[in-house]
């Protein structure tokens, strides 16, 4: 999940750009109508989360299950009203600690990195792009192991930390690329302004790296917010847990109440959802930008 | 241009080759002189902004990685796990994870899951690919739509897809049987766990294919596709001579990309099965997991051999990804 951000992004950029000049043939409903229907196939397992959620306890095992939420329930999302929300609310704070904590080391990386010129950047840059493949249970037991004879584990600024390292390599690259982009009259100019270049940095780079640090913003944030081996590694015991530890205690403990479970994942989707929808557009201010620059 | 392509590039040039004009090397420049220092405390200012990540990079990446070795190489118990004084025993965890009898089974599901996993969603993702290279109404809301699976946090689609499989009341057996094949236990036998896991695994890697390759179509030349036509190309044949051809670099960046996250993969298999019944689908990351977090006897030695065999395997798929990536970028 963590690390695919990256190409995707671009792609979306490339496919906005090429949108606007392509030419559409004259008659496409069919095809029009193949792409619905491939969608709804793609999407059926979420529509069925949505439909179990909805559906009542005493009709969850019959069969065949229904296949459309008539006579819907809401008795499963006054369950995640009732029990989920302390759940909740630890994600959004893991979320947007893990954002500061990213934001703050990664923004200035990537600006050394892109107008810099640091010996030994090259060889740096190496190092975020290998970091990016470690694979997470191997990051969880060390710092399960140090966290341990820190006496941390269990604590929600451990969990934050841990849940940074997915999203900093991703937001020093994403910013070392985006910020190469920004003009160098730009920065001489400001130099010859007699600013230094820190001065620079607050107040002409990360202006104008809005977009860049929105969508890193938004991917470390929904990383940190779907985190499952982290938060059971380092905060299984903990008394402040994260949603996604909600979910799957749900699971194991109650079997029988699947719209409850379903009803938490759907709310648990929600900044999956917004992050579709805002993104987008601050991609494609990402294209204009580009398209003005080029 | 995609990102990846970007960085690639920028981390194919280092910046340190660039040297700034003020200081071409080979050119005598006195210690002292104005120049030299302005250098030299451009590159200071350049450190200084990079020093607190490098500091992050060294205290959370580094030690973890380095606290996994030591894992690996000493006798831990959870006693000395506190203490931090087990002995060491060097490559003994490793020797007994080789003669571990589920050592051969997590290495073969492994195998089957990441090149299975990678097969389909490869190939899906570049029927969509070349699908959705036809601009039809609607196409880029469709486009966005289908990356939904992939945005999702992993226990929400693996807690779906659990109760999808579910042998009773899933709605996947309740189709089966409308068209008379009966049911399956998708999750709870042996024989089906693995391939229960892996179908919900490529279901989450399609739209990651797609968006890569989709990227990568909107780099080629549409003339050439209109001078195949002149020439009374059909679909099949423009794909065949074009269009795959031309994709072979991306599709090896994206294959190998796919490589090193599907080994990655663990939410998805632990929440589904626990790599269960009876380690059917035990893959080394679960492994890795079950042996460190989960038992009450925490085995962290072996835990950590079998972390470390899994990272050897990702460096070496990785490594092969950069090369390619670079050797992409150069052209």
């Amino acid at each position: 999940m963590t690390t695919f951000a990256t190409p995707s992004r671009a792609a979306l950029t490339a496919a906005g750009a090429s949108a606007s000049k392509a030419r559409r043939p004259r008659k496409t409903w069919y095809i029009t109508l193949i792409g619905v229907v491939l969608t709804a196939v793609m999407l059926f397992p979420i529509y069925w989360m949505i439909n179990v959620s909805l559906t009542k306890t005493t009709d969850m095992r019959k069969s065949p299950p229904n296949w459309f939420p008539i006579d819907p329930t809401f008795s499963g999302y006054q369950a995640v009203v009732s029990q989920q929300l302390p759940y909740l609310a630890t994600s959004l704070i893991v979320g947007l600690g893990t954002v500061i904590v990213t934001l703050v080391l990664s923004a200035p990386a990537g600006y050394a990195l892109a107008k810099l010129r640091p010996r030994g950047g090259g060889a740096l840059s190496f190092v975020f792009l290998i970091s990016q493949m470690i694979p997470g249970i191997i990051m969880a037991m060390g710092f399960y192991a140090i966290y341990l004879n820190l006496g941390i584990l269990n604590s929600l600024p451990g969990l934050i930390i841990a849940d940074s390292t997915i999203a900093v390599p991703f937001g020093v690259l994403l910013f070392t690329a985006f910020m190469s982009a920004i003009p160098d009259e730009l920065m001489s100019a400001a130099k010859i302004d007699g600013a230094s270049s820190w001065r620079t940095f607050v107040s002409i780079v990360l202006p104008i790296s809005r977009n860049s640090i929105v969508t890193v913003s938004l991917f470390a944030f929904l990383w940190a917010w779907s985190d499952f081996i982290f938060a059971s590694t380092l905060d299984g015991g903990g008394k402040i847990q994260p949603i996604t530890l909600g979910i799957y205690k749900y699971i194991g403990n109650n079997n029988q109440e699947w719209n409850s479970i379903m009803a938490t994942a759907v709310v648990a989707s929600i900044p999956a959802a917004v992050l579709l929808i805002v993104a987008q557009r601050y991609v494609a201010a990402g294209v204009t930008a580009g398209a003005v620059k080029d | 241009m995609t990102i990846t392509q970007k960085t690639g590039a920028s981390s194919a040039h280092p910046a340190g080759e660039a040297t700034p004009p003020v200081a071409s090397p080979g050119f005598p420049v006195d210690e002292n002189s104005p120049q030299r220092r302005k250098v030299r405390s451009s590159q200071w200012v350049a450190w200084a902004f990079l020093a607190p990540v490098v500091i992050y990079l060294a205290l959370f990446y580094v030690v973890p990685l380095y606290k996994n070795i030591d894992l690996s190489i000493r006798d831990y118990t959870v006693r000395s796990f506190v203490q931090g004084n087990a002995p060491f025993t060097g490559l003994d965890n490793y020797v007994k994870v080789f003669n571990d009898p589920t050592f051969w089974p997590a290495i073969f599901h492994t195998g089957f899951f990441v090149l299975v996993s990678i097969l389909f969603q490869f190939t899906i993702g570049m029927a969509l690919a070349v699908f959705f290279y036809n601009k039809f109404r609607l196409s880029g809301t469709l486009r966005a739509l289908f990356l939904v699976p992939w945005l999702l946090p992993l226990i929400v689609s693996a807690s779906t897809w659990s109760w999808m499989l579910n042998s009773d009341s899933g709605i996947v057996n309740s189709v089966l049987q409308a068209f008379g094949i009966g049911s399956i236990n998708w999750l709870t036998s042996p024989g089906w766990a693995l391939i229960s896991v892996t179908i919900a695994n490529i279901w989450i890697g399609i739209p990651f294919n797609l968006v890569i390759l989709y990227s990568g179509l909107q780099n080629i030349s549409a003339d050439l596709y209109e001078a195949a036509s002149l020439d009374g190309a059909n679909a099949w044949q423009k794909f065949w001579r074009i269009t795959f051809p031309l994709l072979r670099p991306v599709s090896a960046i994206t294959i190998l990309l796919g490589l090193v996250y599907t080994l990655k993969v663990f939410d998805i298999i632990w929440i589904m099965t626990k790599g269960g019944p009876a380690n059917s689908s035990t893959t080394l990351s679960t492994w890795s997991y079950q042996l460190g977090f989960g038992s009450t006897l925490p085995r962290f030695g072996p835990a950590a051999a079998v972390g470390n065999i899994l990272i050897i395997v990702a460096l070496i798929f990785g490594l092969l990804y950069i090369l390619m990536q670079r050797r992409e970028a150069r052209r």
